[in-house]
């Protein structure tokens, strides 16, 4: 860190702290993250995360692509969640067209996103577990997560970068048996979290390494741009799915998890607690699922049907206008927001009127929140830093984009 | 759903309590706002940026900084587009500050002392756009190498052959 430095160190007695180079090949860094640790024996004096090691231009490749060719890309960002990704990106280009979604697809979609939030909670569980050294959650965990990447299969062809929400609706109906698996998750899902919690939530070494440790106030969190479910634990109670809501998540009801201590034990907390809370609203979801349609009614963005692409005429020359030439969005610009496993997730798309976005954005909530490690992490010791960098569950895909 | 046309006017827009407290502090440095797919922008000279931030914070009009982004419309002039959308947590609403910036080689000031927050915003604004934040603490590449020359997000940098 000696270009942090302006002024070098002439004092040897005054020399006492060394660099120290965490990542980005460190497991517990949960992907590629450089952590710049200016150390005092122990303490953590200075830290400065170092990331772009996955930078892939990401904003810049959609900027050469036709609006439906996006939804690929956002996959890749956020790969624990790429769902609500498809989401949050279709809501945008939706709400650029000013287009009305069925509510059919609408609440698959917030099931969908529900289940996701689920998974992605799950890996969140597992390493952060394993990285305090409860090595069995781990295993614990991946099972459930099998199941809903099963689930993620049979929807979407996919387990992990699914592409099933399109402009305008679904990808496809889901198939035969598809809600009774779903169903069935659920069902038994309770008792799983209570399983996890069985091993973790009264265990004393969990506990004393979790306790306490690195802590932000509510003030330093907004002011630091931490958002999702490291705020609430800090005691912030906002969630965009409920004081802003979106895809018709007005009609359910859940409560959401805010703890005061803005520890890592309260964040742990309040994930916890969002399992069980997303599981509440994906059965809802199920249960009151409407009838209808998945796709929107608009043959100039929406694919047609296969079975009609045989019989007529006009959905054939639709569906070849849109595959080759796209379909263009009147301009102007949007900024949708969501409400992603990791917090405030937002993408801001531009259109100049063609059928490629000018600009895509991506606000992606591990990005803000890595900024907040630092301001966690100062001060206390190097075994902290492992137990905090699970706490504000990351995803470097998402960070460098 | 048929999209509304956008409403452009500022004499309708000044009810709303983003734009009036603007309005109310200076005059000058509110240059357009429009309402269009039920977002707010308003466009905020170059000059007086930070300070707008800086009112509405203290006004409590806004307490979380979102997101700070850059767009670019070359060959246009002015060409790049900032924008920080601003949330308020209390009153449940968005607002998107805007600022458009000449030339090549544009600078404005940075929002880091207001909102920290804005630190890898706008290292990321200045690594991808080439747009410098006067103010900012540590402004240096953040995605891309070092050493690495160009600005990949600007319109006009290329996307094949050998760089």
């Amino acid at each position: 860190m000696g270009h942090l430095n302006a002024n070098p160190v002439l004092d040897a007695a005054a020399d006492k702290t060394m660099i120290l180079n965490m990542g980005p090949q460190h497991p517990s860094t949960h992907g590629v993250l450089r952590l710049l640790l200016e150390i005092d024996g122990e303490a953590v004096v200075r830290m400065m995360p170092d990331i772009g090691f996955l930078h892939t231009g990401i904003e810049k490749t959609c900027e050469a692509k036709f609006y439906q060719q996006v939804v690929p890309l956002t996959d890749r960002i956020d790969y624990l969640c790429p769902m609500v990704n498809n989401l949050c990106y279709v809501l945008a280009v939706e709400k650029l067209l000013g287009m009305e979604i069925p509510p059919r697809a609408q609440w698959m979609r917030v099931m969908l996103a529900e289940l996701q939030r689920i998974s992605s909670h799950l890996v969140w569980l597992g390493t952060h577990a394993m990285d305090i050294g409860a090595m069995s959650v781990f295993l614990y965990c991946f099972r459930e997560r099998e199941e809903l990447l099963r689930i993620y299969e049979m929807v979407s062809g996919q387990r992990m970068m699914t592409s099933y929400f399109r402009i305008g609706g679904l990808a496809l109906d889901p198939p035969l048996g598809f809600f009774e698996k779903v169903k069935k998750f659920l069902d038994t899902f309770p008792e799983k979290v209570d399983e996890y919690e069985n091993l973790l939530t009264g265990n004393r070494i969990f506990i004393d390494r979790l306790k306490d440790v690195a802590h932000i106030s509510a003030e330093d969190g907004l002011l630091i741009g931490l958002s999702g479910p490291s705020l609430r634990a800090s005691g912030v109670d906002f969630d965009i799915r409920r004081d802003m809501p979106y895809s018709s998540y007005e009609k359910f009801k859940f409560k959401v998890p805010v703890s005061k201590d803005g520890d890592v034990w309260a964040r742990y907390v309040c994930r916890v607690q969002e399992l069980r809370e997303s599981r509440e609203i994906a059965k809802q979801a199920l249960e009151g699922l409407p009838d209808g349609p998945t796709k929107a009614d608009a043959p100039k963005v929406v694919l047609p049907d296969r079975e009609k692409m045989k019989t007529q005429m006009e959905a054939l020359i639709y569906h070849f206008k849109i595959v080759t030439e796209g379909f263009t969005v009147p301009a102007g610009e949007v900024y949708q927001t969501i409400e992603s496993p990791r917090g405030e997730m937002g993408y801001y798309v531009v259109s100049d009127g063609t059928a490629k976005p000018m600009r895509v954005h991506m606000r992606s909530p591990s990005y803000a929140n890595l900024q907040a490690l630092p301001q966690m992490c100062e001060g206390r010791l190097i075994a902290d830093v492992v137990a905090a960098i699970g706490s504000i569950d990351i995803v470097l895909g998402e960070i460098d984009r | 759903m048929p999209l509304a046309a956008p409403v452009t006017d500022l004499e309708q827009l000044k009810d709303r309590p983003v734009v009036a407290a603007l309005l109310a502090w200076n005059v000058n440095a509110v240059e357009e706002a429009k309402f269009d797919r039920d977002e707010l922008s308003i466009y905020i000279a170059r000059e007086f940026i930070r300070d707008a931030c800086a009112h509405l914070k203290a006004q409590g009009l806004t307490d979380f900084l979102s997101d700070v982004t850059c767009a670019d419309f070359y060959p246009r002039q002015p060409r790049f587009e900032m924008a920080y959308h601003l949330l308020s947590m209390q009153r449940k609403e968005r607002v998107r500050l805007k600022v458009r910036l000449e030339g090549d080689d544009a600078s404005l000031e940075s929002v880091t002392p207001l909102w920290p927050s804005a630190n890898f915003f706008e290292r990321e604004v200045f690594d991808l756009f080439g747009i410098r934040f006067l103010g900012h603490p540590y402004l240096r590449r953040i995605m891309m190498p070092e050493d690495w020359e160009g600005h990949p997000l600007r319109k006009d940098y290329p996307v094949e052959g050998y760089r």
